[in-house]
């Protein structure tokens, strides 16, 4: 679960990650009104779920309180990369005189905690990897050991942190260290981390994924993930909970385990096709699952053509034909489905589909065949 | 011959009295696995249609004997059974659990780690079948009949599809051994290709990944280095757009690594065959066993 700047910066503040004052909003008025609260000069920021926000036009600095209606009035609904802003925030300017990055990430090439630290902040992070390696320090820690302040020590005198913040610097990292693991976090990034010409240590930015299998040890992260910026079909695949992701082709994807469904993907983009969606329905074969999971696939008006893709092990294939039967019935769908069914009770399926006879229903017998069958019934270039 | 699991296998569930568990466990006995403990805290001393269940897994070896255990209990509780089965000088451990919170898998990957004696399978794995002798965990056994081609895969179906277009093909397996689809599995493909390339009744192998991490760049590496015994691939989630996890936790292309092109790639470079779709992978590998 990727969260928000401002949410990530929720989360820091819990453990006393300094930060300059600020608040959301998801209108022009309430921008405004939180403008009031924080004070002028202020930075209007986009709450998107990706990076290059500035370059995109949405950062702008304001200081009166027309400035800040504008660039709220410009930046809400702006896209950002294919991402639409819903959300902004509004953050007091902070006086910098250094920006730094550091970062724990989930290493699992490494099978550990990756702490970073680095001078060069405020560019992406590979971007500095390549052009000025030596500017980049990093360590793995030990899960079981834990982080140390020798660590802290190393990363800091490595990376060539100046001495009057190297103490202040590496307790931010031990700080970010320790709620990577309390809350479960797979990556803390802080880019850029401010020096101010106080010499203060503060947190400009906050890039923050949390493991939502851990989400049973954090009921108060729950709610961080409620932004308004979820796709519909996503928001609706979510409540029924199924694994479904989006994806800007024209034809619906219906498969049971990940594997199978995203060789589903690739096995149509071979065809020639472009998939509208990932869905994996599991291990459910029962016809109300089904017929939620085709309801989702359906929701998404750029559908052309459904292929449905089942390799039945525990699943059952002839519950599989039922359920797409029933489905057919209860939806009444106005593009064609494409069924491919193997497996356990196959010869039964494939015999309940032919009995069925459904106008738009079309049996394949092979992987590939169904997907060039429903590459060319998405073209338009077949019908019955 | 056969990997992991065998003739020899006395298997320990824990997570025998759950639904999911004893359906699987009593599938598994039916099969021919010598299921001989089950262990659930609280519940020892009864019995799921004669096979005991002890409240700890040191109960249950020190009573049966069990060297391998299948660990079917839920996400939040997987972890902890992981740690005792190896407490409790259990060599194999198979973990279906699917859901266990990352920095839980990196605790117990840390812990086995120190322990050379200690092969942790998945979790969120569909289990190891050997054809003919023992089946632990949910693989559709039906399928597979004993032969020479060894299977590691990130994924269930997918493995199942590939299985059983060579089983159409007249050709069965040593084992078929799912590594599961998490960020950070027990055994990687290094691991159990090192175990097929070793067993001589394996005469090739296929290995089924997928998109995010690194764990077919260094099967690659090491093909490269340590293997003799014919290998064919397979990458899913090729089309996959990055930054999207493809509902295999561990399946998600971030930044520049974890893509589909660059493992295709780095198995190509070194003479490893890979099949655009399942069916290539099967015809290939079929190319290769009738020479």
């Amino acid at each position: 679960m990727d969260l928000l700047e401002y949410r990530g910066k929720q989360v820091l503040a819990r453990y006393g990650v300094a930060q300059p004052p600020g608040r959301a909003a998801t209108t022009v008025d309430e921008a405004a009104a939180a403008a009031e609260e924080i004070g002028f000069p202020l930075v209007v920021k986009a709450q998107v779920k990706i990076g290059g926000r500035g370059k995109a036009g949405g950062i702008k600095v304001a200081t009166t309180l027309d400035e800040v209606r504008e660039h709220a009035a410009s930046i809400l609904g702006m896209d950002i990369r294919g991402h639409t802003v819903h959300e902004l925030y509004l953050e007091r300017t902070a006086e910098i005189e250094s920006e730094y990055y550091a970062a724990v990430v989930f290493d699992r090439s490494a099978k550990a905690p990756l702490v970073m630290l680095s001078t060069q902040g405020g560019m992406e992070i590979e971007q500095v990897a390549q052009e000025h390696p030596e500017a980049l320090a990093m360590l793995h820690v030990d899960p079981l050991a834990g982080f140390h302040p020798f660590h802290a020590r190393r990363l800091t005198y490595e990376a060539g942190i100046p001495a009057d913040v190297v103490r202040p610097v590496g307790a931010m990292l031990a700080t970010l260290y320790k709620a990577f693991v309390a809350e479960d976090a797979t990556l803390v990034e802080i880019n850029p981390l401010v020096i101010t010409p106080d010499r203060e240590v503060i947190a400009l930015d906050a890039k923050i994924t949390l493991d939502e299998n851990a989400m049973f040890r954090h009921p108060e992260n729950a709610d961080l993930d409620a932004s308004s910026d979820a796709d519909p079909q996503e928001a609706m695949a979510k409540e029924r909970g199924l694994t479904y992701v989006k994806l800007d082709g024209d034809i619906g994807i219906f498969g049971n385990g990940a594997g199978l469904v995203m060789s589903t993907l690739d096995v149509v983009a071979h065809a020639g096709g472009a998939p509208a969606n990932f869905l994996d329905a599991g291990g459910g074969a029962k016809a109300d699952a089904i017929a939620a999971s085709v309801d989702v696939i359906l929701s998404n008006p750029n559908v052309k053509a459904v292929l449905f893709n089942v390799f039945g092990g525990i699943t059952r294939c002839d519950e599989v034909a039922k359920g797409i039967i029933d489905a057919y019935g209860l939806l009444k769908p106005t593009v064609p489905f494409v069924v491919r069914l193997d497996g356990t009770n196959d010869v039964a399926a494939r015999k309940l589909l032919a009995d069925a006879d459904l106008p738009g229903v079309f049996a394949e017998a092979t992987m590939d065949g169904a997907a060039a069958r429903v590459v060319a019934l998405a073209r338009g270039a077949e019908t019955r | 011959m056969s990997i992991l699991v065998g003739e020899d296998t006395r298997l320990a569930v824990s997570g025998l009295t759950g639904r999911e568990g004893s359906y699987h466990a009593l599938n598994n006995r039916r099969y021919g696995t010598n299921v001989v403990a089950g262990v659930t805290p609280g519940k020892g001393g009864q019995d799921v249609e004669g096979i005991p269940v002890f409240n700890t897994f040191r109960e249950a070896v020190a009573a049966t004997g069990a060297n391998t255990a299948m660990v079917f209990v839920p996400p939040r509780y997987a972890a902890d059974s992981i740690l005792e089965a190896e407490d409790a000088g259990i060599a194999t451990i198979i973990a279906i659990t699917e859901g266990i919170p990352a920095h839980d898998e990196l605790k117990v990957f840390n812990v086995l780690k120190r322990n050379p004696d200690v092969r942790l399978v998945g979790p969120n794995c569909p289990g190891v079948l050997s054809p003919g002798k023992a089946n632990v965990g949910i693989i559709p056994a039906s399928f597979f009949k004993p032969g020479n081609v060894g299977v590691v895969s990130r994924s269930g179906t997918l493995t199942y599809q590939i299985g059983n277009e060579l089983a159409q093909s007249g050709f069965g397996n040593s084992s078929i051994v799912g590594i599961g689809g998490d960020p950070v599995p027990g055994s990687s493909f290094v691991d159990i290709i090192a175990l097929f390339e070793a067993d001589p009744e394996t005469e090739l192998i296929v290995m089924s990944g997928e998109i995010g991490g690194s764990a077919e760049e260094e099967a690659a590496q090491y093909i490269a280095e340590q293997v003799t015994t014919p290998v064919v691939a397979y990458i899913a989630g090729l089309t996959a757009p990055p930054g999207k996890t493809m509902g295999h936790a561990g399946a998600i292309v971030s930044g520049s690594s974890g893509g589909g092109q660059a493992k295709i790639d780095a198995l190509e470079a070194v003479g490893v065959r890979v099949g655009r779709t399942p069916t290539q992978v099967a015809q290939v590998a079929v190319e290769i066993l009738r020479g």
